[in-house]
Formats: structure tokens, C-alpha cells, sequence
């Protein structure tokens, strides 16, 4: 009942909202609803911003995915490692990004990112490269967020990660090493095959965070340069509450419901699949 | 056990109803620095209206539109609010705005651009509490140094000395800064053309017309020559510094660089800089009137009150220490002729281009038909190789396209 209250509800009303045209105009006077049918979705599909939105955010998506996987899992396995010294330090340090606010490290990051006193163009420069607008050109400023947003949240795979490492029983390792495997060997062998569930486990909720890119953007860029930077939860967020077409927006949070819905039922195929074989 | 919850909720509710004679409050929203300052000025309000008390509640600026339409749609507005006099018209159609009485300001006082941005199918919603214009900043020893006494009054008289500018710096330096992500510059030398923006009673765009075009072809003309670098502002980590530095004369900016450039500019370049009126076509001509209005809010219970509190920050006497305060330009012609303001030599421009602001169009869908335009023109200035006529057809299209439900709406108006 309350899930129904409070959780389908919403939904529902949202749904209804994307086949009507409710504007500022609707706000003021419920006379002026159109019903509008599909028009809103017919006219998204026709929207060069909302493809580019979308392409954005598969970018986004694409790289940024399997980059945080990659960060999470190094993470954890340097913690897990026998050689590993401060553990608690690290985990401590490797996690705080994930539970600072973001507007606050954001602001840090931008100071970073900066084109002419930033440490990281301080760095290219060291290198003998030239130094990035990270922010202001449109090519670079994606791969900035993306690099942001992975800092800050691989921590959290990463504990997930190191909890999935520690459920590996020991003799697994013992056996392997009386056969005589190298670390190499142990690890594509024993590790991560054991770990398969929980790689599954964060790459669909990796994904379906990723797909949800708004808050970097938001306080990184606005959006900009010339929109490069535009998530479709971002352009949904201008449609809806910077311009008020509230039916516009629910068309937008309906499409991204379906692609996140069958990308993930794509993953657990997979994942199925591989099981079976 | 019924009958002491039922006299506790009695008790209770009793408690919460005032007693006679408790003062009337009135809520009143502000943003950003005007919120902060303002304070200052209520207690000798309250002194005057000893029944009222106001309540000033501080919005950010960033989050102020959004955050008064929310409160719109869940009934939550307060009596009292700062509005930004391009979003009055959004307002106005939601009907959320009382009209204002006659008697509470004098109308002819006021600049008549400033005061006409209020005006909405000839009702007047709010009062203007600070004006907001952009003009030229410029730096008067780089000008004499590439051989001009004085700022231009004509757009050939400034391309000339854009130009002289340009042969004498090296590649760093440029004659003016127009930042792509405003969009004011542009709209100013728009505005000053003979043709609207928008055409057929505000349901279309007028954007392909040849008046348009002229303003857009002398904008891109300055990027093109290399006389303003296409960047924008979030790019540039310091105005005042690259200002100081010299690497542009010329600024398009409103009231509040003043203070800024007292603050900021070492004090060996405070005697060289000065501000002039906006360059026309053909003389000084328009500017955007911007700035802010004060508004009550038609469902508010204390209209009387709230109306009380904006006449009273109305007045002259408290718009002038409002302006020793914040910086922020008085929109009445008579707190001009005060001393203070007078021997400003820096607000003196101000004062000639407010005689000469035009409203842009009034329409609740103006903001996001200006925001279009400043991204069609920044992808045409950075290279995307869009034409004039294409830029000028491609913002008419999305004008059009964010016009569709006014048509509508007027179409069903006129066939009852």
C-alpha cells in the first residue's frame, strides 16, 4: 500500500503528464492542458539537443563504467594484498571522496582543471605538453567530468570489491599455489572467477548510476561549452524546471527509464548466458 | 482519556490564534546581496508602520526563478518579492501578480524604459527598485594611446578605434571583451534597430528580419576581425586582472563593475578608466533595460502592508542609501539629481543611457527564446560555419517552435 502510494503513484502520474503539453500556461489555468499524445516523444526524437544528450551520456556511460570498475577493483585488490601497509588509512582515504559533498570537491576540482593556474595543467606542462582548457573546450570538457566523477565514486565499488575479496576462502589460493600458479595466474583464475557475481552486481548498479549523470555537469559546466556536456538528466532538468514544460520532461524521464530498464535486462542476459556456458 | 486529548487539541488550538494587536507579517523575498542589504533598511520601516513587521528572507540568485515557481505552483509565496523585470511578464501570466494602484508610486518619475518592462498589456504589476543597463566600460589611457581622445558615439566611429587598437597590441590584446554566454551584449545592439524581436502580437520570431541581421553581422564582425576574443566569461579567470593588464579596452557591462573596478583595479589605473554610453548605428542610441522590480503577490492576505513596504522602498531617500549600500542604480529620475549620484563621474553614463532603454519582449517565454539565441550565435561565432541568414533562420525556427503554445492560446481567445 505505501509502495503503491508513494512509488507507483508518481510514476503514474508522470507517465500521463508526458501525453499532455503542461506548461507555466497549465500552472496558471488548468484550462489550457492539451492532451498532446505522442507528440512530446515524436518531438524529442526529433531534438539534435536530445541525441546529443543522449550520446553524451552513453559517452559518459562507455567510458566512465568500465574506468570506475577498473579504478574500484585495482583499489581493492592493492588493499587486500598481504603487502599492503595502513590499510585502514587507505580504505579511510580511497573512500572519502564517496561521502564529501559534491558541490564542495567540485569547487576544488575546478580549481585543478583551471587553464591557466591549474595543478593538473601544472603537471601537462612539467610533461613538456601543452596545457588543456579542460573545461572551456568542448572536446575536453566530457573527459574532465568523467575523470571527476570516477574519483569520486569508485570508493564505493571499491568497498563492495574488497567485502567480495575477503568472502574468497583461503584455501582456494592455497590449492592453486601448491599447483604451482603464479600471482598472475591466481588472479584470473581464482579471483575473478569469484568475484563474477559481485562484478555483476556493480557494473549494474555502476550503470544505472552513471546513467543518471546530473550533478557534475550541473555544478562542473551548466551544460556548457556549447552544450558538450548536456547528460539527457541534465537537459531534462532544464526542460522541466528551468522552463516549466513539465509534459516535455516526463517524455524525457520515461525514454531514459526504457534505455536504463533494457540495458540492465542486456546485462543480467549476458551475465545468464555466460553462466550457462 | 478522549476528553483530555480533546482539550489539549482545544488548548492547542487556541494557543496558536494571536491575540489582537499583534503586529501584521509581511514576508518578503530578496536575493543575493540586495537580500542582505536590504535588512538594514526595514527597521526604520517598522518604525514608520508600527502594525507591520517584515520578514526578509534571503534566495540565491541562481536558484530565485525556480524557487518562486515552485512556491507558485504549492501555494507557498510570500506577500513581497524582488523580481527580475524579464521574469514579470512570466508572473503576470500566471496571474499571480496584483496590479498596482495608482496612488502607490509616481509613474512619471520613473525612467520610461525601466518603468514600461512592468507594463504588461498596459497594467502595471510591479514598481522598479533598481535600474540595470549595459554600457561601455573602457580604458581611456589604452584609447589615447591608439589615438583617441574620446569614447565612439557611432558603431563606425568605435570599429575605427577597435581597429587602432589592434594594430598596436600584440596578439593577447583585444580590443573588447563580449563574453559568448551573455546575451545581453548582442540583444543591446539588437534593440537598436527600428524592427521587434518577435512579430504577429509576440507568436513569432523576428529574427530573420534585415534590422536583426545588421546587429548580428556588426557582432560577428568583432570576433571575425579579432577585435573581441570567442570566449566566454567562466573562461576568463579574472575580468579585473585581464583589464588591468590591458588585454581589452572595451567592456560591455552593467552598474555593478563599478564598484567592482573601484574595489579590484590597482589604484595606479583607478584615474583611467571611464564608462560611456552604448555606441549606435547612427549616434548613442538603446540599451537593455534590465534590473529589478518590486511585486506583491495576489493571493497574499496583506496587500495593504505589503504594498506599505514597497512604497516606502521606493522613496527617494531610501533608494539613495539602498544605493550608497549596494552599488545598485536608482530607477527614479529625481534620486539622480541628488548630490551623491551627480558627482559620481562613473554613474554619469549610467544616467544618459537610462533615458535610452527599451524593454525586451514581454512574453513569459522571452528568457528561453534570448538563451536559444546566445547558443545559436556562440555555436556561429566558434566556428560551425552557420551563416548570418542561417544563425538568423535557425533562431527564428526555435522561436517559433517555443512560441507554438502562445499561438494557441491567442487562436482560442479569438473564437469564443
Amino acid at each position: 500500500m505505501v509502495i503503491a502510494v508513494f512509488f507507483f503513484l508518481p510514476v503514474l502520474a508522470g507517465f500521463a503528464l508526458s501525453f499532455t503539453d503542461f506548461d507555466i500556461y497549465a500552472l496558471a489555468d488548468l484550462g489550457n492542458l492539451r492532451f498532446v499524445g505522442l507528440a512530446n516523444y515524436v518531438e524529442l526524437l526529433q531534438t539534435p539537443l536530445f541525441w546529443k544528450a543522449l550520446g553524451n551520456t552513453l559517452y559518459f556511460v562507455g567510458v566512465g563504467v568500465p574506468l570506475s570498475i577498473a579504478a574500484s577493483l585495482g583499489a581493492a585488490l592493492l588493499l587486500n594484498s598481504r603487502l599492503a601497509r595502513f590499510r585502514p588509512f587507505f580504505r579511510v582515504a580511497l573512500f572519502a571522496p564517496v561521502v564529501t559533498t559534491l558541490v564542495a570537491v567540485a569547487i576544488v576540482w575546478r580549481y585543478l582543471l583551471h587553464t591557466k593556474s591549474g595543478l593538473i595543467n601544472y603537471g601537462l606542462e612539467s610533461l613538456g605538453l601543452a596545457p588543456i582548457d579542460w573545461l572551456g573546450d568542448p572536446h575536453w570538457a566530457m573527459p574532465a567530468i568523467i575523470l571527476f566523477a570516477v574519483w569520486k565514486n569508485f570508493g564505493y565499488n571499491m568497498i563492495i570489491f574488497l567485502a567480495g575479496l575477503q568472502s574468497i576462502p583461503e584455501e582456494l589460493y592455497e590449492a592453486a599455489r601448491i599447483d604451482g600458479a603464479s600471482s598472475w595466474q591466481q588472479l584470473r583464475h581464482v579471483t575473478l572467477p569469484s568475484l563474477a557475481p559481485v562484478v555483476l552486481l556493480v557494473s549494474v548498479l555502476t550503470m544505472a548510476g552513471y546513467f543518471q549523470l546530473f550533478a557534475e555537469p550541473y555544478v562542473m559546466t551548466q551544460g556548457g561549452p556549447l552544450q558538450s556536456t548536456v547528460s539527457v538528466l541534465y537537459f531534462m532538468y532544464e526542460e522541466g524546471f528551468k522552463w516549466w514544460n513539465l509534459g516535455f520532461a516526463s517524455a524525457i524521464a520515461f525514454v531514459l527509464f526504457v534505455l536504463m530498464f533494457v540495458v540492465t535486462m542486456l546485462q543480467l542476459y549476458v551475465a545468464r548466458l555466460r553462466e550457462t556456458s | 482519556m478522549r476528553i483530555i486529548l480533546t482539550l489539549v487539541v482545544a488548548w492547542i488550538v487556541a494557543g496558536c490564534q494571536e491575540p489582537p494587536g499583534n503586529p501584521t507579517v509581511v514576508q518578503f523575498w530578496a536575493m543575493g546581496r540586495e537580500g542582505e542589504v536590504v535588512r538594514e533598511l526595514i527597521p526604520d520601516f517598522e518604525r514608520a508602520h508600527p502594525g507591520i513587521r517584515a520578514e526578509v528572507q534571503q534566495l540565491p540568485w541562481s536558484a530565485a526563478h525556480q524557487k518562486l515557481l515552485t512556491a507558485f505552483a504549492g501555494d507557498a509565496l510570500p506577500d513581497v518579492a524582488q523580481l527580475g523585470n524579464t521574469w514579470l511578464p512570466e508572473f503576470a501570466a500566471l496571474h499571480a501578480l496584483d496590479p498596482v494602484e495608482p496612488s502607490v508610486v509616481d509613474a512619471s518619475d520613473y525612467f520610461p524604459g525601466i518603468w514600461q518592462t512592468n507594463v504588461v498589456d498596459q497594467t502595471a504589476y510591479g514598481v522598479p527598485w533598481y535600474v540595470d543597463t549595459r554600457l561601455l566600460f573602457y580604458r581611456s589611457d589604452l584609447l589615447a594611446a591608439a589615438g583617441h581622445e574620446r569614447p565612439p558615439t557611432t558603431w563606425g566611429e568605435w570599429t575605427d578605434m577597435l581597429r587602432a587598437i589592434k594594430r598596436r597590441g600584440g596578439p593577447h590584446r583585444y580590443g573588447a571583451l563580449l563574453p559568448l554566454n551573455e546575451y545581453e551584449p548582442l540583444l543591446a545592439l539588437a534593440l537598436q534597430q527600428e524592427a521587434p524581436l518577435l512579430r504577429d502580437g509576440d507568436t513569432r520570431g523576428n529574427f530573420r528580419s534585415e534590422d536583426f541581421k545588421r546587429a548580428l553581422r556588426f557582432y560577428r564582425d568583432m570576433f571575425d576581425n579579432g577585435f573581441a576574443p570567442a570566449t566566454n566569461a567562466n573562461q576568463i579567470s579574472n575580468v579585473w586582472d585581464e583589464f588591468a593588464r590591458g588585454s581589452f579596452t572595451f567592456y560591455i557591462t552593467g552598474p555593478w563593475s563599478i564598484g567592482e573596478f573601484k574595489r579590484r583595479l590597482p589604484a595606479s589605473l583607478q584615474a583611467s578608466w571611464m564608462t560611456a554610453p552604448l555606441p549606435g548605428p547612427a549616434g548613442p542610441s538603446y540599451s537593455v533595460a534590465g534590473g529589478s522590480s518590486l511585486v506583491v503577490f495576489s493571493d497574499s492576505p496583506r496587500k495593504k502592508a505589503a504594498w506599505q513596504l514597497v512604497q516606502y522602498l521606493s522613496q527617494r531617500e531610501v533608494q539613495l542609501r539602498f544605493h550608497t549600500l549596494t552599488g545598485n542604480l536608482p530607477p527614479r529620475r529625481s534620486a539622480w539629481n541628488d548630490e551623491r549620484l551627480r558627482s559620481d563621474v562613473h554613474a554619469r553614463a549610467f544616467r544618459d543611457q537610462l533615458e535610452r532603454v527599451k524593454p525586451a519582449s514581454k512574453v513569459p517565454e522571452w528568457e528561453r527564446i534570448a538563451t536559444d539565441m546566445q547558443l545559436v550565435v556562440e555555436h556561429m561565432v566558434q566556428g560551425s560555419g552557420l551563416t548570418i541568414d542561417e544563425a538568423a533562420a535557425e533562431i527564428d525556427r526555435r522561436a517559433d517552435r517555443i512560441l507554438e503554445k502562445r499561438r494557441w492560446l491567442l487562436a482560442r481567445k479569438e473564437q469564443p
